[in-house]
């Protein structure tokens, strides 16, 4: 999230696409209420008629996949009505970078953009246009046709309402209420904000999904201002922190990237990621790279290993290949992982295509599983179809604490460190995962201290500094605080810097204020300079409990901590006029300034007022990018129909697909299977959540308060589909796909109703995918335990998802693919 | 109730005692007696299901959780609680919680309960092993790019901050470049 759960009180527009946050983040719509009661409005657009839904002033449905179609329309309507803040798109955004003449429209070029050969695109003809000194040319006014304004406005103009209600299936009347009353955030003082989730991440096309919308809120001025900015709902207490600590193949913490093997050495490394601007007035903060590496190296592996040695104990990649989730079981399918880690994890339901990812699991040596809870993961041997007496896998399950049995912190979707303290002991012999991991990090270093292999030293040499040691070396007990200080970061040697002009000294040892004190030379550590301020001298920031608003805007300064710097809005250097200084919304100022200074929220980016610093500054060129040529799949989101779909065309373009999706059907496995406008699959399927449940159930499945609301697996659809098929409310029906089956109960509601789509009619289905075999009855218990009833029922919605994924984030497509649905003993 | 519930943080033992503190305690503390909480000590923690971050109050008696519920002092959720924030009480006071290392041997249709200490050790020797044999120095080009290949791991969106940190620390010295989670999927 850009802006905080509080902050959406502000807004004007509510928009709820993509997401269903009065059902999967319940306390979120406390704020969504209060907008409402100060006089806002909320749109939800949903293929189902959610709760959500059902507290909205417009509803308008939409098929699955076709979000891009939708919002491409939004931004027609809000260009060709004038409905934009000029000022702020000129000040804040490329609208007026001029991009290379030969760049060409997927309008004008077949449904793609001009460089595409095969599955990937030449970005050669997306680049700007510079002058002789290597500054992006611009037209202030916007007229130029190869401005990026003109082209955005040409891109669009394609999306007129007919073809987009013909697309999407969404009423026009419902679409242009929609548009008009969104737009209208665009005046001068008001705000609209975004809640999405999932609903747009899941798709073949998700990063274009929140392209589309990023572009909007840019249009609107909606960005960096208190009730606005575009806010993911995500879907765990902790995904966020997950994240920003790198537990990905492509990041470290604090969003450095991974080394690739072009990258020999550190210098390399550094030079290639560190970005550079011709802009004169651009900071590009990104130009600090080298010191969050140095500094993350020295969290590594000390002050006593040079940072070029450490980096070389790095791992590096291959250029260009991917190493994601879809390619670690797409290779563990093709034999080749002798072993696997699923750590607080459950993919042989979480994951797309369960029976891939199952079938995986049995060609492992071994295989690790920690959890609180049985899992589908850690029990695969003795799943449906599997036959253990057949299967080598050795499997180990490691019990560990629940989150109120150890000490620690999580960041919450509004990018909040908060602390957490123990409040009782783990049942039996469970452990926290950090002491799990302490002890499989001894016994490693044991090993290879003892016995040698290669690659030695990079296990060797790692620094454990976590707490008092013992005479054999090792750390008494696992101190969490010493691991969030290592994060935040010390200074390793004795250190004058200079501060905006005044010379600041810091002692070896002491905690690093900041991470703009951070450096490149190795005098200082921080294992994610993100979080460097998050545990200073002042003590731990993420344990904070005061509750003052100076502001009026709920921006709680003094409650916990935020990444970064404790900025609780991000972006909010543009909630101010460029020029003047003066807030855009004067009722809700995110920052004001004083004559002197920035008050109110952390200031982000943003000069004295009249100064040109374009706030943007994590990008380059200082400036938001409507324009977006970095990613893999076009500058502009241009819509392409999901990998499985019910219309045989796409029809916008030529184009059907996204041309450059991450694909394993194409000459791929068994288990690799699509089937798209198949008439053994004829309606479109997408999976949701209940409030009761979280991600597979493996928590929520074994709470009975929560199993009982929700037991058992369902399929909902509409009246008019179960008419057709014959099946009545509660009766156990089949839903198929290509890739396999699952037994559901069927919900007959009005919350679907068929769409029309290009004349004909479509229906669609939707599934929760918190479901799977393992339960109660499969536990065994002491002789005095009375043992519960089994509290759930049916298997993973993953049986059914396809195995193929965004192109930039390699996210599977689980949100729109095709199924059948059967009553038992009818075709 | 309100009154008592909210100010129970903010207000030492000490405090309570003292008098002028500007409300009234005797109707609360009357209403507080047959509460199971009264001698229960407090802690506070973060919801752990989705990412709002609700804060939860846990009481403890004994070494057992006795009540958890909504934190009346959290900016965001102030006391509310979903259905599923109201219910981690039985997170910790479940039968069916984990409690010993499990082991499945290769071709077993059983778990055996073993030592942490044996199943440390065989781990251990499992990811030397398995390191050993897929470690690359360099790469089909001749570049340097010590990682192993033979490993890979997914998680964890559950662990706290300093734990996936400590877990990403571990699996890049190991060489790991198969490292994944929920945030992929």
């Amino acid at each position: 999230m850009t802006n905080q759960w509080n902050d959406i009180q502000f807004s004007d527009c509510v928009l709820a696409m993509g997401s269903n946050p009065a059902s999967n983040h319940p306390i979120s719509f406390k704020y969504v209420t209060k907008a409402i009661e100060r006089g806002g409005t909320l749109v939800s657009v949903d293929p189902r008629f959610t709760q959500t839904s059902a507290k909205a002033h417009i509803y308008a449905p939409l098929r699955s996949g076709t979000d891009i179609a939708f919002l491409g329309g939004m931004i027609k309507y809000i260009v060709d009505n004038g409905l934009y803040n000029e000022r702020y798109i000129k000040f804040f955004t490329n609208a007026s970078f001029l991009v290379n003449p030969d760049f060409k429209l997927p309008g004008e070029n077949n449904g793609v953009f001009s460089g595409l050969s095969g599955t990937k695109y030449d970005k050669a003809t997306w680049s700007y246009q510079t002058d002789g000194a290597g500054v992006i040319k611009k037209d202030p006014t916007l007229r130029d046709p190869n401005s990026v304004f003109q082209l955005l406005k040409k891109h669009y103009s394609r999306y007129n309402p007919d073809i987009v209600s013909e697309i999407t299936g969404t009423p026009k009347d419902k679409l242009l209420e929609v548009y008009k009353e969104y737009a209208k955030t665009g005046q001068t003082g008001k705000a609209g904000t975004i809640m999405y989730a999932m609903g747009w991440t899941q798709h073949t096309v998700g990063v274009q999904n929140i392209r589309a919308m990023s572009i909007i809120q840019l249009l609107l001025a909606n960005m960096g201002v208190a009730g606005g900015g575009v806010n993911a709902l995500r879907g765990e207490s902790n995904v966020q922190g997950s994240t920003d600590y790198g537990l990905l193949y492509n990041v470290l913490p604090g969003y450095l990237k991974t080394p690739v093997a072009s990258q020999q050495t550190l210098k390399d490394y550094n030079e290639q990621n560190t970005p550079k601007t011709k802009e004169a007035k651009s900071l590009n903060w990104w130009s600090n790279y080298p010191k969050y590496t140095a500094s993350l190296l020295r969290a590594f592996y000390g002050p006593n290993v040079t940072l070029d040695e450490a980096y070389s104990y790095l791992p590096k990649l291959d250029d260009g290949k991917a190493y994601s989730w879809l390619d670690i079981f797409d290779q563990m399918y093709k034999d080749k992982f002798t072993g696997f880690f699923s750590w607080g994890q459950n993919p042989a339901c979480s994951g797309p295509s369960s029976n891939k990812t199952r079938a995986a699991l049995t060609k492992l040596d071994w295989l690790v599983n920690v959890n609180i809870f049985d899992t589908e993961t850690g029990n695969f041997w003795r799943g449906p179809d599997m036959d253990p007496s057949k299967i080598k896998t050795e499997v180990f399950s490691l019990p560990c604490a629940a989150s109120i049995e150890k000490e620690g912190s999580i960041s919450n979707s509004g990018r909040l460190m908060q602390w957490r303290y123990k409040a009782v002991n783990s049942p039996g012999e469970a452990m926290p995962d950090g002491e799990i991991i302490s002890d499989l990090f001894y016994r490693v270093r044991e090993l290879y201290e003892k016995e040698g292999g290669p690659g030695r030293e990079a296990i060797t040499k790692l620094t454990w500094n976590y707490g008092p040691k013992r005479g054999d070396g090792k750390i008494r007990h696992l101190d969490i605080h010493a691991v969030a200080k290592e994060i935040n970061g010390y200074f390793l040697e004795d250190k004058t810097i200079d501060d905006k002009g005044v010379k600041k000294e810091f002692k070896k040892g002491q905690l690093v204020p900041a991470f703009a004190f951070l450096q490149d030379d190795g005098s200082t550590s921080s294992g994610c300079w993100i979080y460097c301020a998050s545990y200073t001298d002042a003590g731990n920031m993420a344990a904070r409990r005061g509750t003052k608003d100076a502001t009026g805007l709920e921006l709680y300064p003094e409650w916990a901590w935020s990444w970064p710097v404790n900025r609780r809005i991000i972006y909010n250097g543009a909630s101010v006029d460029p020029e003047t200084g003066k807030p855009w919304d004067v009722e809700h100022p995110v920052i004001m300034w004083d004559g002197a200074k920035w008050v109110g929220d952390v200031p982000d980016g943003v000069a004295p007022p009249g100064d040109g610093r374009p706030p943007f500054i994590m990008k380059p060129d200082g400036v938001a990018s409507i324009y977006g040529p970095g990613l893999k799949d076009g500058p502009f989101p241009e819509h392409y129909e999901p990998l499985e779909c019910p219309i045989e065309k796409n029809l916008l373009s030529p184009q059907f697909i996204n041309p450059t999706a991450y694909r394993f059907d194409v000459n791929g496995t068994d288990m690799d299977l699509r089937a798209t406008c198949d008439p053994r699959f004829p309606f479109v399927c997408s999976t949701y959540r209940v409030s009761e449940h979280w991600q597979t159930g493996v928590m929520t499945r074994w709470t009975s308060w929560l199993a009982e609301m929700q037991p058992d697996m369902f399929v909902e659809m509409s009246v008019e589909l179960a008419k057709l098929k014959g099946i009545k409310n509660g009766e156990k029906v089949t839903v198929k796909s290509v890739r396999g089956e699952v037994q559901c109960v069927a919900i007959v509601t009005d919350r679907f109703k068929p769409f029309i789509i290009g004349g004909q009619t479509i229906h669609q289905v939707g599934i929760p995918w918190h479901y799977g075999w393992v339960t109660t009855a499969m536990r065994k218990y002491a002789h005095d335990d009375k043992k519960p009833e089994v509290f759930t029922f049916g298997d993973s919605a993953n049986l059914l998802t396809p195995f193929v994924g965004d192109p930039n984030t390699m996210i599977p497509e689980s949100k729109a693919f095709m199924v059948n649905v059967e009553k038992k003993g009818v075709k | 109730m309100d009154v008592s519930r909210r100010g129970f943080l903010k207000i030492s033992g000490a405090a309570l005692a003292a008098s002028g503190i500007g409300i009234s305690l005797k109707p609360v503390s009357a209403y507080a007696q047959p509460l199971k909480i009264k001698y229960a000590k407090q802690t506070t923690t973060i919801c752990p299901y989705c990412s709002v971050g609700c804060g939860i109050i846990v009481s403890t008696q004994n070494g057992k959780v006795v009540n958890t519920e909504g934190d009346p002092d959290h900016p965001i959720s102030k006391g509310s609680l979903c259905s599923k924030g109201g219910s981690i009480y039985q997170l910790s006071v479940n039968k069916n919680r984990l409690d010993k290392p499990l082991y499945r041997a290769p071709y077993a249709s059983e778990w055996k309960e073993v030592s942490w200490e044996w199943t440390i050790e065989k781990i251990a020797a499992n990811i030397k092993k398995s390191r050993d044999e897929s470690f690359k120095i360099t790469n089909d080009k001749g570049q340097l790019v010590n990682r192993a290949m033979g490993i890979a791991s997914v998680g964890s969106a559950a662990m706290d901050n300093e734990e996936c940190y400590l877990y990403q620390k571990f699996l890049r010295g190991l060489g790991l470049v198969y490292i994944e989670h929920q945030a992929r999927i």
